[in-house]
């Protein structure tokens, strides 16, 4: 037996903390500008990340193959607590997405970000790749009702997220080419055509129901002044701490949804690629990780997990850069907010008992 | 049941998986690439763009209202003031429940009306949360003490001091200095707009509206650093305002009060002017109103009751008021006839008390039933003799008269440096055969002739004219600016005598002499009609009455007892002093005043005194 390091036996994979530590540095450098100077706010948001990666620490000393047995009834209760949340949830920003048990408040959604991945990973690998039509139709129907349950809340951006999460596992099991090309390209032609045919009326509705918490007006505006940050900052930045459109108040949710238009605005183009450097490594190593596991759930749900985390940067910068529709999507690890960020180290923990686990098999 | 897991490929899942792990991994890289792009475009391309936004939003140019320049009269009295005045004001963000409520509560304590209410939602509306709104305008002093001991009650209400313009004199003066008030739609469409950005109030009549400029100054600005909500968060840069200039009227404050005391409760005008330069030492209207109350917006009932008044206070009856010069036209009649040759300084005209056109049948009465028998110029003038005028104007002709009435700038405004002038009416054949289509009848001359008919005249006319005649000639321009000086460098320009206006040429200068001595003799002559009013003075002054008809009674009615006091006689009166070496000239009219030498003429010595004796 060859003597194990302290980091193998505590599970961690070292490269994927040191890029997570850098990550959030960053976040917590930023988040003081972006919080108002405010020393308390960076001492909740330390805590936070205390508790997010010690949450990460414990879930990598699971097994994987016991995540696997799990994943069904982890899948089951999230369903549960949605509905749950439906009937008797806390309402809070306009939007039900509460539980409150036993004086904490929780979001069943976000347990939804990683059981979804588990459940469709779970029940792809159980059967030879690729899956067949039948399979795929339940794996969707597995993803679409928590989707359509968080919708509701309402609560697009989970809901998009946790779609992501699903369909990245579905790609990455391999489904045809020719069924995806088959499904976008009949996507992309029925829109305009239904689009041409519905009322005005209809089609506001339909604005609406891709965007719900927004009015037109109050995005536009926040999307407008978002840009003017990050253009103004240039290729150096205006400085940490001087950023005139966030110190000033015209950047909406500064601290949480355009956290990256403060951070651009002070550090310009250089912090924007270094920032971005920061992130694709993080995913690299996900890849990675995913792409040398030993079972076939370990792959899809490590590289299901990696493309997500792609995805939320991407939407999130897509949308404070005025690019894609404002959706409540966090840049992750940044932002200031207690839940999607335990929800991202806990995927970072599978990710790290994925890769440390089977290390312990091999060796 | 599926197929069990051992038929599972391993080596071709992992392979399917690293595929499309390796695809994604390449999908990443791509969409990197775009936000890469993105970044770019907006971060390096558009930068400038951008940058220029960002400073748009976050500095704002507010501008620094200048403090009006003050108004004194040339003997150093000041007639236009800003005075520190307190508002109570409300900042909506800072008060705690409902404005309604706390409006309520203030009531307790200050007088607030359903205007003051009113007029603070109006400009609440306009204003952000954060932002002061008056509730109520000029408070007095016991107010300011009773809310400052109460204060603590009301959060986010506080007095504000702030400057407001403050006429001291009030009444007397109001015609003259005029008012300012709040600037309304009309006057911000032909105002700079920049220049008057932080400005509240503008000269709306008066010394006030013509010298606006000069009193309003420059407006200054300063950069500040606001946030989203245009709260200032910092000071960048300030560029000072420049103050108004302080503007010196040629009035003199003693001889207008003096003026206004003596017109008090009758309605009239009183024009004094300096004939040697053209100042105006006085000028009156008469019933004044109080400017004050024009500052922060008129209240409309009293606007209503000051527009409706009989008295028309608002109406400046010295530029505005034209009426019929009445005998006062006579000295300048005279002038004409001795210059156009019409007639000599010893000719005679028999006077029996009425005059009758050559042919028509219809008589013209003198004043004086038994008439004045032979009389010369002199006489006339000195006796208002109207036989001998009535003749006089026949021989001339109404084409000479007007050219030689012209001449002394009747039916033509003076071009005092205020607005709002009237011309009056020099009448003509050809005027009438504009105005009214009619031709010209020879009778009408006749009526001219003694300041009837047609004729009507401002006092500031009569006066101008008075001053040529005691100047000999020597036409001068009336004006109100003595000085405009800088309160702060104290830098002065003076405005000197305008005398820029053609003067009178005499075929003989002995003919100024002639009419001179006429008009001392109305005075101090034996006969003079205003011989009571030269009792006793230490100078001697020249002066010619009037009565100026308001209504045309039928010739040969002359009992005039009985009429109503709107419907009665002006009074007029002008006059200059000393007589060789004049310093002052007046023209006096008293509205209803039937009689010019008991009523107007006793005035005119009052100032003179007054004046003469200041002077020395």
């Amino acid at each position: 037996m060859e003597q194990r390091s302290l980091l193998q036996r505590l599970h961690i994979d070292l490269p994927l903390l040191i890029g997570l530590l850098v990550l959030c540095g960053i976040g917590t450098v930023i988040l003081y500008s972006a919080g108002g100077h405010d020393i308390s706010v960076i001492y909740s948001q330390i805590i936070r990340l205390c508790m997010a990666f010690l949450m990460m620490l414990l879930i990598a000393q699971l097994p994987p193959a016991q995540l696997e047995r799990w994943s069904l009834s982890i899948y089951l209760i999230g369903i549960l607590l949605l509905l749950l949340v439906l009937f008797a949830g806390t309402i809070g920003k306009g939007a039900q997405r509460w539980l409150e048990i036993g004086g904490f408040s929780f979001q069943p959604s976000e347990i939804m970000k990683l059981a979804v991945p588990m459940v469709i990973a779970w029940y792809f690998s159980e059967r030879p790749l690729p899956p067949s039509i039948v399979r795929i139709i339940i794996a969707c129907f597995l993803i679409t009702l928590p989707v359509l349950l968080i919708r509701q809340q309402p609560d697009l951006g989970t809901a998009f997220l946790v779609a992501v999460a699903g369909f990245s596992v579905l790609f990455i099991a391999g489904i045809r080419w020719r069924l995806i090309g088959g499904i976008v390209s009949f996507a992309a032609l029925s829109t305009p055509v239904i689009w041409y045919f519905m009322h005005d009326y209809q089609k506001r509705r339909i604005l609406t129901f891709l965007n719900p918490e927004q009015d037109p007006l109050g995005s536009g505006y926040h999307i407008i002044q978002s840009k003017i940050a990050i253009g103004s900052g240039g290729i150096y930045g205006k400085g940490w701490l001087n950023g005139t459109q966030s110190r000033l108040d015209f950047l909406p949710e500064r601290s949480t949804d355009f956290i990256f238009s403060v951070f651009s605005e002070e550090f310009g183009f250089m912090g924007f690629l270094l920032l971005i450097c920061v992130y694709l490594f993080i995913i690299a190593r996900c890849l990675y990780i995913a792409l040398h596991a030993q079972h076939t759930y370990g792959r899809l749900l490590g590289s299901g997990l990696a493309l997500t985390f792609f995805v939320y940067i991407f939407v999130n910068v897509g949308m404070v850069t005025g690019q894609l529709p404002v959706v409540g999507v966090p840049l992750p690890l940044v932002s200031r907010g207690g839940t999607s960020m335990v929800t991202l180290m806990i995927g970072f923990g599978i990710l790290m008992a994925i890769h440390t686990h089977r290390r312990l098999l091999s060796g | 049941m599926g197929r069990p897991h051992s038929v599972k490929d391993q080596k071709y899942e992992s392979r399917l998986i690293g595929n499309r792990i390796f695809i994604a991994g390449v999908c990443i890289l791509l969409l990197t690439v775009m936000l890469i792009g993105r970044m770019f475009y907006l971060q390096i391309i558009q930068h400038d763009h951008f940058t220029t936004l960002s400073r748009d939003n976050q500095v704002q140019i507010r501008p620094l209202p200048p403090i009006r320049g003050l108004i004194f009269s040339s003997d150093n009295v000041l007639l236009a003031d800003n005075r520190p005045s307190f508002s109570l004001e409300i900042i909506p963000e800072n008060i705690s429940g409902d404005v309604e409520q706390v409006i309520t509560r203030l009531q307790e304590f200050i007088r607030i009306d359903e205007q003051d209410i009113r007029r603070y939602k109006e400009l609440a509306k306009k204003k952000r949360r954060f932002e002061r709104t008056p509730i109520r305008l000029n408070l007095t002093d016991e107010e300011v003490a009773t809310f400052s001991v109460n204060r603590h009650l009301f959060n986010g209400v506080d007095v504000v001091a702030g400057l407001s313009r403050y006429y001291p004199i009030g009444p007397n003066l109001a015609h003259v200095v005029g008012y300012v008030g709040r600037i309304d739609k009309d006057e911000l469409a032909n105002l700079d707009p920049s220049e008057y950005s932080g400005t509240t109030y503008i000269g709306k009549i008066g010394a006030e509206k013509a010298y606006e400029e000069v009193l309003h100054g420059k407006v200054g600005y300063e950069q500040v650093e606001v946030n989203s909500q245009g709260r200032v968060i910092r000071q960048l840069d300030t560029t000072p305002p420049e103050s108004g200039k302080n503007v010196y009227l040629t009035l003199n404050v003693s001889l207008q009060n003096l003026a206004a005391v003596d017109l008090s409760g009758k309605r009239g005008a009183i024009v004094a002017v300096d004939p040697r330069n053209g100042s105006v030492l006085a000028m009156v209207s008469s019933p004044g109103y109080d400017p004050n109350i024009f500052v922060n917006g008129i209240d409309p009932a009293a606007y209503k009751k000051l527009m409706t008044s009989n008295d028309r206070p608002l109406l400046n009856r010295a530029l505005q008021g034209t009426y019929p010069p009445g005998s006062t036209i006579k000295p300048f009649m005279g002038f004409a006839a001795l210059n156009y040759n019409v007639r000599q300084l010893q000719d005679d005209t028999w006077c029996p008390g009425w005059f009758r056109i050559a042919g028509s049948k219809r008589p013209y009465r003198d004043w004086k039933k038994g008439g004045h028998g032979h009389i010369n110029l002199t006489g006339a003038i000195a006796n208002s003799c109207d036989v001998y005028f009535y003749s006089l104007a026949l021989d001339m002709g109404i084409n000479r008269l007007y050219t030689a009435m012209q001449e002394f700038g009747f039916g033509r405004i003076t071009g005092i440096d205020i607005n709002g002038e009237a011309s009056g009416l020099l009448p003509s054949p050809e005027w009438k055969k504009r105005t009214r289509n009619q031709p010209w009848y020879t009778g009408e001359t006749v009526n001219v002739g003694i300041g009837q008919g047609y004729l009507l005249v401002t006092p500031m006319q009569l006066a101008a004219a008075t001053a040529a005649l005691a100047n000999r000639g020597v036409r001068v321009k009336p004006h109100l600016l003595a000085e405009v000086r800088d309160p702060v460098t104290a830098e002065s320009t003076q405005f000197p005598a305008a005398l820029n206006q053609s003067s009178i040429t005499a075929r003989d200068p002995a003919y100024w002499d002639v009419i001179i001595n006429a008009m001392v003799e109305v005075v101090h002559g034996a006969h003079g009609t205003a011989r009571s009013s030269g009792n006793g003075a230490k100078y001697r002054f020249g002066g010619k009455t009037g009565t100026a008809q308001v209504i045309s009674l039928p010739q040969d009615m002359s009992v005039k007892k009985d009429i109503p006091e709107e419907l009665r006689d002006h009074a007029l009166f002008i006059a200059f002093a000393p007589a060789d070496t004049p310093t002052i000239a007046v023209s006096v009219i008293v509205e209803n005043g039937e009689h010019g030498n008991t009523t107007a003429a006793p005035i005119a010595r009052h100032l003179f005194d007054h004046w003469l004796n200041v002077s020395e």
